[in-house]
């Protein structure tokens, strides 16, 4: 659903392009100098200025049924505004990564699915977005039900001050469920599906906050999908890992791919490489280039893209 | 040293070491003049150049320069010996203070005697203090033992040898005759007056019914009828254990040669601690704390135990503690985790934590004007309307009082709970939230338990403060002496948050201010002090030990 095929095919691009003169350069972050762009590649620049300008986003992505669907995303935080006209579809068993600098807004998107910016009260936010054709802004819309439908994983592991057990089954508690037996079953299959059951099977009654830090994240995706989440948003999951930690959860991410949709925030182009389907690069809220992993990192349409993922910029 | 910033270090530790020795010398201090009160000390006997002999144990020792007129009363001979001593100057004399008790036959619990004067000392065996029910302390040698008026034994040790085998007979029946006097003459008396009330109230209500008018006179005379016939043979009891008993005495001389006949009665405990081995002072020493612990006062609080304050203290604290952790916790749940943070709740937090610098009194003047004579005076006309105008709730009452503490320590309860809420990390409401949790759900599943342990510390303090307040009790409720505990498991029901109580705090000032021989309650002074801080320590610790379990939950690995 929701293909976006009108927009196909995407014109190449450049940074003259860009430049419309109609384009209010008041609009936006112009002018704060701690995100303005290097020199490198005229478009970035014209980003830092505030110029809007149109996602080159490949057509193979949108081939793919999608499972999140957002259009036209705009988000503010009081006055500055930290989102820009977003649109990005999730295609539904795949893994998609998040690139980008610092403070471009990967973060504020991926909040942005669950409504976790709701708890912000400076946050207004105009444009829409779906989860499986069902809109998440929207004056009927259940959060609590909503965050349900959508798991996920923070920078920092966050388990609860409670048994290794309790956390895995929370969202199962708060449903009210009580029925031991599937209390049992949905722990032992999520940790299990977090590769965590044989490490913990012998003493699920203990404290969760006595695991490593691998372990603790790997219980807090177990804990996300023990509630058979639509998608599974992971932000920056690995950032306070060690390698072999952060080696693990690659690894799981990898076996998830396929049962779960994933949205993976990343600051490490590697592991975007290694597992992501589909990457997208934004910088100073906006979404930049939206394609393949492969495409992204082997043969980016935009020069700037290029700049990122080898590492020359940013 | 100053090129290394020695001085402060010294600046510092200085200080800290000057509030320490202050705290453990005021904790000696209790400890040790508390803790020694009941132990039996030997009793002196000292003969004067003037010719008195007096009689008591030493309490204390000093030196004093007396004056002329002083001297003028001693005779010749130590004015001699003083003179030649020393020159025209006053000379620094020593002397002791004795305690002689026997205060309704002397007028006096205590007497200076100065060390010149003293002639001869001894510590004779037969000296007995003996403490008595109605009265004070009394210091003699037992000279006779007497029943019905017939003198049977006239020497010491026989007389001993008697008085010990009667003796816990004697107590028993007076300790039945009081029992049967408070409970079953209680009942009876509560049963008739609740009648009387019943009476009255039909009476003023319709008094345009002559028929229920009748008949509600019918039954408060049958229920008269049968008030009198329980109470008949009841009194007929007490006055035969009385009677039994009062053929019963035991005459002692005193240091002034005169002969006091005591009946048995009237003898708490007798002690001849100068013949007691360490084991048998030990004894005395442990009977007179479980006396302290677990009896009743007598003689106008400064003798015997404070059991009713002890209890009274514990029960206030309890209920205190139970009002204001929920509502404390409640509120700073609101003001940290529901209210839009803004000037508004910033005024509040300021304005909590003023409310924690007014003077307790305040407190007590708010609690008596709005507690007893508002919501009290209400629950009065709305449930008790029958026995007024005696208030029920409308008057000092320990549920008043712990109301009032409650309020005292809201504030502390408040900060410490918004502290510990600002501990718990944000990530791991945001976790809760993002699997689909409620606000209640994340606070009663992850936060409260997350800041349980602050939430303790607070209580702790909250105890701390509530226990050990005096000022405002004096308004709300706390009294000189409370005839009945608020908790009484005999009588329906049970639980009486309307009724005085008494408090150690209150006994303390009480004791040691207000009764008419403060020197001799200055004992009972110590040994009261001892046991509040020890029953404040102990509330603590109790806390603490809930808190360190708790902690241990949530020690993480790492």
């Amino acid at each position: 659903m929701n293909l976006q095929d009108t927009q196909e095919p995407t014109p190449p691009f450049s940074a003259a392009d860009s430049q419309e003169p109609g384009a209010s350069p008041s609009r936006g972050v112009t002018g704060d100098d701690r995100y303005s762009a290097p020199k490198i590649g005229g478009l970035f620049e014209s980003i830092s200025r505030g110029e809007p300008f149109p996602t080159v986003t490949h057509s193979e992505v949108e081939r793919d049924l999608s499972v999140l669907d957002v259009k036209k995303f705009n988000l503010w935080y009081g006055d500055s505004q930290a989102l820009h006209d977003v649109s990005l579809t999730v295609p539904r068993g795949k893994v998609t990564a998040l690139i980008g600098p610092s403070g471009c807004g990967k973060s504020t998107l991926l909040r942005s699915v669950n409504r976790m910016n709701d708890l912000i009260d400076s946050v207004r936010i105009q444009g829409e977005m779906q989860l499986n054709g069902d809109p998440i802004y929207g004056p009927t819309v259940d959060v609590i039900e909503l965050r349900k439908r959508i798991g996920m994983v923070f920078q920092k592991p966050n388990p609860f001050p409670m048994s290794i057990f309790e956390n895995v089954i929370y969202s199962l508690r708060i449903d009210g469920v009580r029925d031991k037996h599937e209390l049992a079953a949905v722990c032992e299959k999520s940790l299990r599906g977090a590769g965590l059951w044989d490490e913990v099977k012998d003493r699920l009654k203990d404290s969760a906050l006595r695991l490593s830090g691998g372990q603790q994240q790997r219980l807090c995706i177990a804990r996300a999908i023990a509630a058979e989440p639509e998608v599974l948003l992971l932000d920056e999951p690995c950032s306070a890992l060690d390698p072999i930690a952060t080696g693990k959860i690659e690894d799981l991410i990898d076996e998830l791919r396929g049962h779960y949709s994933i949205l993976i925030v990343t600051h490490n182009m590697q592991q975007a490489s290694r597992v992501s389907d589909n990457t997208a690069l934004m910088y100073l809220g906006r979404l930049v280039e939206y394609g393949t992993t492969q495409k992204i990192f082997m043969a980016p349409r935009l020069k700037e893209t290029e700049d990122y993922v080898t590492g020359r910029f940013g | 040293m100053v090129a290394q910033g020695e001085p402060m270090v010294w600046l510092t530790g200085g200080s800290l070491v000057l509030g320490l020795v202050m705290i453990v010398g005021l904790l000696g201090l209790i400890f040790w003049q508390g803790g020694r009160t009941f132990w039996p000390k030997p009793i002196t006997q000292l003969e004067l150049a003037t010719g008195d002999t007096v009689f008591g144990q030493v309490t204390q020792t000093d030196t004093y320069r007396p004056s002329a007129e002083t001297m003028a009363a001693w005779p010749q001979d130590v004015r001699d010996r003083l003179a030649s001593t020393a020159d025209d100057r006053p000379v620094e004399i020593g002397r002791r203070l004795l305690r002689t008790g026997n205060f309704e036959e002397s007028g006096t619990n205590f007497d200076w005697v100065d060390t010149t004067l003293v002639t001869n000392e001894s510590q004779p065996a037969w000296a007995v203090v003996v403490e008595r029910q109605s009265t004070g302390r009394l210091y003699g040698v037992p000279v006779h033992y007497t029943v019905d008026g017939v003198v049977l034994e006239s020497e010491p040790a026989r007389i001993w040898e008697r008085f010990s085998k009667v003796h816990a007979d004697v107590r028993a029946r007076f300790h039945t005759a009081r029992s049967i006097e408070k409970e079953d003459l209680g009942r009876i008396n509560r049963m008739q007056e609740s009648a009387r009330l019943d009476l009255r109230w039909i009476e003023g209500r319709d008094s345009a019914d002559p028929a229920a008018v009748a008949k509600a006179r019918e039954d408060y005379a049958r229920v008269v009828a049968e008030a009198k016939a329980e109470y008949d043979p009841l009194a007929a009891r007490i006055d035969e254990l009385r009677r039994v008993n009062s053929r019963y005495t035991m005459g002692f001389r005193l240091s002034d040669g005169s002969v006091v006949d005591l009946p048995i009665d009237d003898i708490v405990r007798a002690v001849q601690p100068n013949q007691l081995s360490f084991g048998e002072k030990l004894g005395v020493y442990a009977s007179r704390w479980s006396e302290f612990l677990f009896d009743e006062p007598r003689k106008a609080n400064s003798q015997g135990g404070v059991w009713p304050a002890l209890f009274g203290t514990v029960v206030m604290t309890l209920i205190m503690t139970l009002l204001v952790v929920p509502f404390g916790v409640l509120a700073a749940l609101y003001l940290h985790e529901y209210a839009k943070q803004g000037p508004l709740t910033s005024l509040v937090r300021i304005a909590v934590n003023n409310l924690a610098g007014v003077p307790s009194i305040v407190f007590g003047v708010f609690g008596l004007g709005f507690f007893c004579y508002i919501v009290g005076a209400g629950v009065d006309d709305l449930l008790f309307s029958k026995s007024l105008p005696q208030p029920t709730y409308g008057k000092g009452g320990i549920l008043w009082a712990s109301l009032t503490l409650a309020l005292l320590t809201l504030p502390v309860v408040i900060v410490a709970t918004e502290e510990a809420l600002s501990a718990v990390p944000n990530s791991m409401r945001e976790g809760s939230y993002a699997c689909g949790a409620t606000k209640w759900q994340t606070i009663w599943r992850i936060v409260l338990p997350r800041a349980q342990p602050g939430i303790m510390t607070g209580t702790i303090l909250a105890i701390a403060r509530g226990a050990g307040e005096v000022a405002p009790l004096m308004l709300v409720g706390a009294v000189k002496v409370a005839p009945d505990l608020p908790v009484d498991l005999g009588t329906f029901p049970y639980v009486f948050p309307d009724r005085s109580f008494m408090h150690l705090g209150f006994h303390i000032y009480d004791v040691g201010f207000q009764s008419q021989d403060s020197e001799a309650a200055k004992p009972m002074v110590y040994t009261t002090t001892l046991l509040l801080i020890g029953i404040v320590v102990s509330l603590n610790l109790m806390a603490i030990w809930i808190r360190a379990r708790l902690r241990r939950r949530f020690r993480a690995a790492h």
